[in-house]
C-alpha cells in the first residue's frame, strides 16, 4: 500500500498536473441587471476600493468596461463629497 | 424642458438646528422660485467627513431631488458658492436609470419606516419571483 502512494507521487512530480480551473469572473452589474451606479452608497462602493482607498481594475473585480466606468464615476463623485476618502491606509 | 437633477451639499457643522433648517428651506424656495419642482427631500444628518473639508471634519448633509429647466443649475450653483455655511456641492443630472434608482430608493425608505408597507412589498417581491 505505501508502495502504491509512493509510485503515484512519482507520476505526479513526472506529469506536473494542470493549474486549477479558475473560477470565471463575471461582471456583478450585468449578473444582477443593475443599470444605476448610486455614488450616494459609498459602502456598495467600497467593494471596488483597494485598502488605500484606490479603484480596483477590471482585471481584478471582473466588471465589464461599460460598469467600470460608471463604478469609476461614481467613487470619484463619493469622493467629493467626502462620502469615500482620496488617499487613506487601511480602509474597511 | 424640465429635467430631473439630484443635489447633495454640506453644510458647516457650526450650524443649529433651525439655522440649517433655514438653508435648506432657502435652496427649496430658490428651485421653486425659478419654475422648478422639488420631488424629494431627504436630511442624512451631521455626518463625519472622510477627509477634512475648510478644517471641519464633520458636516450637515442634505439630498434634493428636484426637476428644474437646464439653465438653473448655473444659478444654484453660484447660490452654494456664495453661501459660506456651504462647504461642498454636487449637482447630478438624472438619466432614466437615476430617475428610476432614486424611486426605488424612496420606496424601499418608505417601507422601513413602515412595517407594515414593507410585508406588502415583500409578498409583491414573491409573487414576481414564484411567476418567474
Amino acid at each position: 500500500m505505501a508502495n502504491k502512494v509512493e509510485v503515484n507521487a512519482d507520476i505526479r512530480y513526472l506529469n506536473p498536473v494542470t493549474v486549477e480551473v479558475k473560477k470565471k469572473k463575471y461582471c456583478r452589474f450585468k449578473k444582477a441587471g443593475i443599470k444605476y451606479v448610486d455614488y450616494k452608497d459609498a459602502e456598495f462602493l467600497k467593494r471596488f476600493l483597494n485598502e488605500q482607498g484606490k479603484i480596483l481594475p477590471r482585471r481584478l473585480t471582473g466588471t465589464s468596461l461599460k460598469f467600470q466606468k460608471k463604478v469609476a464615476q461614481a467613487v470619484k463623485r463619493a469622493r467629493h463629497l467626502a462620502l469615500l476618502p482620496y488617499v487613506t491606509d487601511l480602509l474597511k | 424642458m424640465l429635467k430631473s437633477y439630484e443635489t447633495v451639499f454640506i453644510a458647516t457643522p457650526v450650524l443649529s438646528e433651525p439655522q440649517m433648517k433655514e438653508t435648506v428651506s432657502k435652496y427649496v424656495s430658490l428651485i421653486e422660485e425659478n419654475k422648478g419642482e422639488v420631488v424629494y427631500e431627504e436630511d442624512w444628518g451631521l455626518k463625519k467627513l472622510a477627509y477634512p473639508i475648510q478644517k471641519k471634519t464633520s458636516g450637515f448633509y442634505h439630498l434634493i431631488e428636484f426637476k428644474a429647466e437646464p439653465a438653473f443649475v448655473e444659478t444654484l450653483e453660484t447660490q452654494y458658492r456664495r453661501d459660506e455655511r456651504i462647504i461642498r456641492f454636487l449637482t447630478f443630472a438624472m438619466d432614466k436609470y437615476a430617475v428610476a434608482y432614486a424611486e426605488r430608493r424612496r420606496a424601499n425608505r418608505a417601507a422601513k419606516k413602515n412595517e407594515t408597507q414593507k410585508a406588502e412589498k415583500f409578498a409583491a417581491k414573491e409573487e414576481t419571483a414564484n411567476k418567474e
